[in-house]
């Protein structure tokens, strides 16, 4: 329940506040960028204690690991299903320890490729997400007036139109590939990280070095580069990561809608292919679970290491 | 105070938003071309006479803006046009097929709500605990989840392997009635039910412990102690009220995101609703269908941020007009 | 007669950091209708000590020593009549001013829930007493049921103080009460404290950082530092005489208008207080004390006797054990 605080010790990490006087280099760039590191580091010993954190962080080196050495762990024809090596619809066995799938292809080799489609998309669907997102949230949030209910309105209306019959129709209409997948995810998930960086900005706009650098001329170029931006990047950084999670789990359900790209090889094409083949009704499970777990492994890990971030740029919730 | 111009102003948004709505389909629509073209591509075999005759129908000769105002009455007399699969005016397939969806939706809607709310509280009060700890990982997990997945497995393990429950359908094909119907219906719903409420109840329990443990560290909750209330009714009475408000508009706001995942779940247990309406709309691509749905799901989401707005208004002292 | 009787407190945090020993072997007493003024930096442990006598801490913090309100030990209360406790014979005026009121519930219901949670009423009576507390306070009782936001900061505060006196308690204490109030609004709250202290015979024990507010206030005055009471004395003396070089300190601090010895020469106190794990030896106020000598690090300072009914825990006060002493 609720205690009186315990006396308040100076924040171990502190972006942008240094505690002490800096090193001997005048040169200003160099004194940015030693203050930069120092923060860095501070950031690293506060986030190496966090559990989730570091859990989530091991789990995902693992699967970015697997993605970036499938090459050289499956070979390309086993992937053809004209050049499949295995019998169709196998169990697990000693050959094929996930076993088959309708062609004949080990589900082992599906589901380590797959990795790589699968963080493809989350990864660039979260660049544009983030890219858009930030760009609409600080302009609105730091020019204010027409740009900002501008802005918002266009935010507000991505936020309340539900995002699968969005998708679904965006989709269709565009047709389906491994790109537009990625367009369709990042059009509709951009909105919710420009509200968050909106509010942010707005907050930001106001602090007191930020008003002293107007007040010195700065430019506007100046004061979002120099002085908002780095200031709204803790935010930015815990909600990015929270995107690729979703990212992913997005294009997950775009495949199983059956607008996922029929070419290319991800765990929702997978499963979909699986669903599509009647995996449910004759009872295959090896093939079903195996994609399906290693979404869930991914977004946890996503998501641990986002509330591991929250928790440790956000002092009021931390555990003491 | 929430007053009328409040009201007033929430209201004039939803309807923009829902203008926007029509605005965007129907751009999307004629922007991706003829009509009649889109048709032939779903190999309707038509003759040139005939493809006449439609184009009158579908008023492609028209002049754009008049295309616009015939589009917006036309919805909003609820003909979307007929099915290029069945031939069957939308509205017809569509008014068919709402009820199983919205016992499906409404339901999993208020169990997710309800019981993540219960475990969240009791997560954030007892934190560290190991419900708290249990919880919280148990939520994550099953955020964590592709939802049509998870349907999948509990489809596999209950109705397959173990038999507990029927795999598929809205009612068996036995011509039942009074009790035994209704408990028909209830076996059935079960598994996508679940599905859906699992796939949700992890967020709210989530976003509701860290609402309440922010509430806990505020210091009206000290105050409350220092004067003697005892812990349960500090709980019932200042800090769960306070912490309530943020997960009582996201239970609104979400219906937006069940209503979308139904589409999955209904295809995966052949549940005839109108997500497995829609499923089947996008398999072959039947643009009227996937056109009236998209307009309907997003009316309905409208509606329900209005309302949560609104009742937001009235819940939380401190909402002040404009 | 003695209100409060607090013997040899020793109040430990215990954090993931290790031990924070935030009150240490701290001693007095507050007579009925008396006020003692509790001053002192940010981190002395003041805000501590009022937290440990209605035993508000965790249960985690560690809290050695005697605390007796109205004779009872508060430290050996089982939970029933330790709530029974709160409130009734002790209530605290919290810093209104940003988040001690609950701001979805009227402040009218708010006050009425001290008043029936001690079942000294039932709720319309409770009601009619939360009007006449209202008035006593200088709000009218219109007030009743206004939200938080609807009210002003010096208005919170005064809620605040309604709601202390709502179970007539013995002893109010106030901890910080005027510290986020603009200057002309701390005026009038202190007045106001003042004079209801006077009215209803309160015994108070006034907790701020502001020296200058506490000799206006109290009767008696202690001075902390480092979790221990450094001086303490008659109000108007430890103020306008002080013995301890950090209470010197902290009087120069605010500098009054029209008082000579302001006049061109602001003081201030360098340096920061100790953190509470990394206290000093001997004397913990040697490193920023401007007449420290070299005895001062390996003393065992004490609360010696510094004048008539004045102690202070310095080597330089009349009762300091002579110099020879000290160093053994």
């Amino acid at each position: 329940m609720s205690t009186i605080e315990t006396p308040r010790q100076p924040s171990e990490f502190t972006v942008g506040v240094e505690a002490e006087p800096p090193p001997a280099p005048r040169d200003p760039k160099k004194i940015r960028w030693a203050r930069r590191r120092r923060a860095i580091t501070g950031f690293w010993r506060v986030y190496r204690k966090n559990k989730m954190g570091m859990v989530g962080l091991v789990l995902l080196g693992v699967f970015v690991l697997v993605a970036l050495a499938a090459p050289l762990m499956v070979s390309p024809d086993d992937l053809k299903p004209a050049t499949a090596p295995g019998i169709s619809f196998q169990p697990p066995s000693s050959e094929f320890p996930l076993g088959t799938d309708d062609f004949g292809r080990s589900v082992l080799d599906l589901v380590i490729y797959g990795s790589r489609i699968s963080l493809l998309v989350g990864f660039a669907a979260t660049v544009m997400t983030m890219v858009v997102g930030t760009a609409v949230g600080i302009a609105g949030g730091y020019y204010g007036g027409r740009v900002d209910t501008v802005m918002n309105a266009f935010t507000n209306w991505f936020l309340v139109i539900p995002w699968i019959p969005l998708a679904i129709v965006l989709a269709s209409i565009l047709g389906r590939s491994l790109f537009n997948t990625i367009l369709v995810i990042g059009l509709t998930s951009w909105a919710g990280t420009a509200r968050l960086v909106r509010a942010d900005t707005l907050s930001v706009k106001e602090r007191p070095y930020v008003e002293r650098a107007r007040a010195l001329g700065a430019s506007s170029w100046h004061l979002v580069t120099r002085h908002i931006l780095p200031n709204v990047m803790p935010v930015i950084f815990a909600n990015t990561v929270l995107t690729v999670a979703l990212s992913i789990l997005a294009e997950t359900t775009l495949a199983l809608l059956g607008l996922g790209d029929p070419l290319s090889v991800s765990w929702g094409t997978v499963i979909f292919d699986a669903f599509d083949a009647g995996a449910l009704s004759a009872g295959l499970w090896w093939w079903l679970i195996p994609p399906g777990v290693c979404i869930c492994l991914v977004t946890l890990a996503f998501t641990m290491c986002g509330y591991a971030l929250d928790e440790v740029l956000n002092p009021r919730i931390r555990e003491r | 105070m929430r007053s009328r111009r409040y009201l007033l102003r929430k209201v004039l948004q939803a309807a923009a938003t829902l203008a926007f709505v029509l605005a965007f389909n129907f751009v999307l629509f004629r922007a991706v071309g003829d009509p009649v073209k889109l048709l032939i591509r779903s190999s309707l075999r038509l003759d040139p006479q005939e493809q006449q005759l439609l184009r009158e129908e579908f008023g492609i000769d028209d002049p754009l803006p008049q295309q616009f105002v015939n589009y917006l009455g036309d919805s909003l007399r609820g003909e979307f046009g007929y099915s290029f699969i069945s031939g069957r005016p939308v509205i017809e397939s569509i008014t068919e097929k709402v009820w199983p969806t919205i016992l499906l939706v409404g339901t999993a809607t208020i169990l997710s709500t309800l019981f993540g709310i219960m475990i969240g509280i009791k997560g954030a009060w007892s934190r560290g605990s190991a419900f708290d700890t249990t919880s919280l990982l148990g939520s994550l997990t099953l955020y964590s989840m592709p939802e049509g997945w998870l349907g999948m497995i509990l489809l596999i393990t209950f109705a397959g392997t173990l038999g507990w429950l029927p795999a598929g359908g809205i009612e068996s094909s036995d011509r039942l009635s009074g009790f035994a119907h209704i408990l028909d219906l209830a076996k059935h719903l079960v598994l996508p039910c679940l599905t859906l409420t699992l796939g949700y109840i992890g967020e709210f329990a989530i976003i509701m412990r860290s609402s309440l443990l922010e509430v806990m560290g505020e210091d009206f909750v000290q105050t409350a102690r220092a004067k003697g209330v005892r812990d349960k009714d500090i709980r019932r009475k200042h800090a769960v009220p306070n912490a309530l408000l943020p997960t009582f508009t996201l239970a609104f706001y979400s219906v937006g995101f069940i209503l979308g995942g139904a589409v999955l779940i209904e295809q995966v247990f052949s549940y005839p609703g109108l997500g497995q309406l829609t499923y089947q709309a996008i398999e072959r691509n039947d643009y009227p269908v996937i056109q009236a749905v998209f307009l309907l799901s997003s009316a309905t989401v409208i509606l329900f941020n209005l309302l949560a707005d609104i009742l937001y208004g009235y819940l939380d002292p401190r909402v002040k007009e404009a | 007669m003695s209100v409060l009787s607090v013997r040899d407190l020793h109040v430990t945090y215990r954090t993931k950091g290790g031990d924070v020993p935030a009150v240490r072997d701290v001693t007095f007493d507050i007579d009925r209708g008396h006020v003692l003024g509790l001053a002192g930096e940010s981190g002395c442990g003041k805000s501590t000590i009022a937290g440990a006598i209605l035993r508000l801490h965790s249960a985690r913090t560690r809290i050695e020593g005697e605390i007796s309100l109205e004779g009872q030990d508060v430290l050996a209360l089982r939970p029933g009549p330790l709530r029974a406790v709160r409130w009734t014979g002790a209530s605290i005026i919290f810093q209104g001013a940003l988040h001690a009121l609950n701001p979805v519930r009227e402040v009218g219901d708010q006050i009425a829930e001290a008043i029936t949670v001690h079942k000294l009423a039932g709720e319309r009576e409770a009601r009619v007493r939360t009007a006449e507390l209202l008035e006593q306070v200088g709000l009218p009782a219109r007030r009743i049921d206004d939200y938080p936001h609807e009210l002003s900061g010096g208005q919170k505060q005064r809620v605040m103080i309604a709601m202390a006196l709502a179970c007539n308690p013995s002893l109010v204490i106030a901890d910080e009460p005027t510290t986020a109030l603009d200057v002309m609004v701390q005026a009038q709250v202190l007045q106001l404290l003042k004079s209801l202290q006077r009215e209803l015979g309160l015994a108070m024990l006034f907790i701020t950082h502001d020296l200058s507010v506490l000799a206006e206030v109290s009767d008696r005055i202690a001075i902390m530092y480092a979790g221990k009471i450094v001086e303490e004395g008659a109000a108007d003396r430890v103020f306008h005489e002080p013995a301890h070089p950090y209470t010197t300190a902290l009087a120069g601090a605010f500098p009054e208008i029209g008082d000579m010895r302001f006049r061109g020469k602001p003081s201030g106190l360098g340096g920061d207080p100790p953190d509470p794990q990394h206290i000093p030896s001997g004397c913990p106020f040697h490193p920023r004390c401007p007449v420290a000598i070299d005895a001062c690090p390996t003393l065992d300072v004490d609360l010696w006797s510094a004048g008539e009914d004045r102690r202070a825990a310095c080597i330089h006060v009349s009762g300091a054990p002579s110099f020879s002493e000290a160093s053994t």
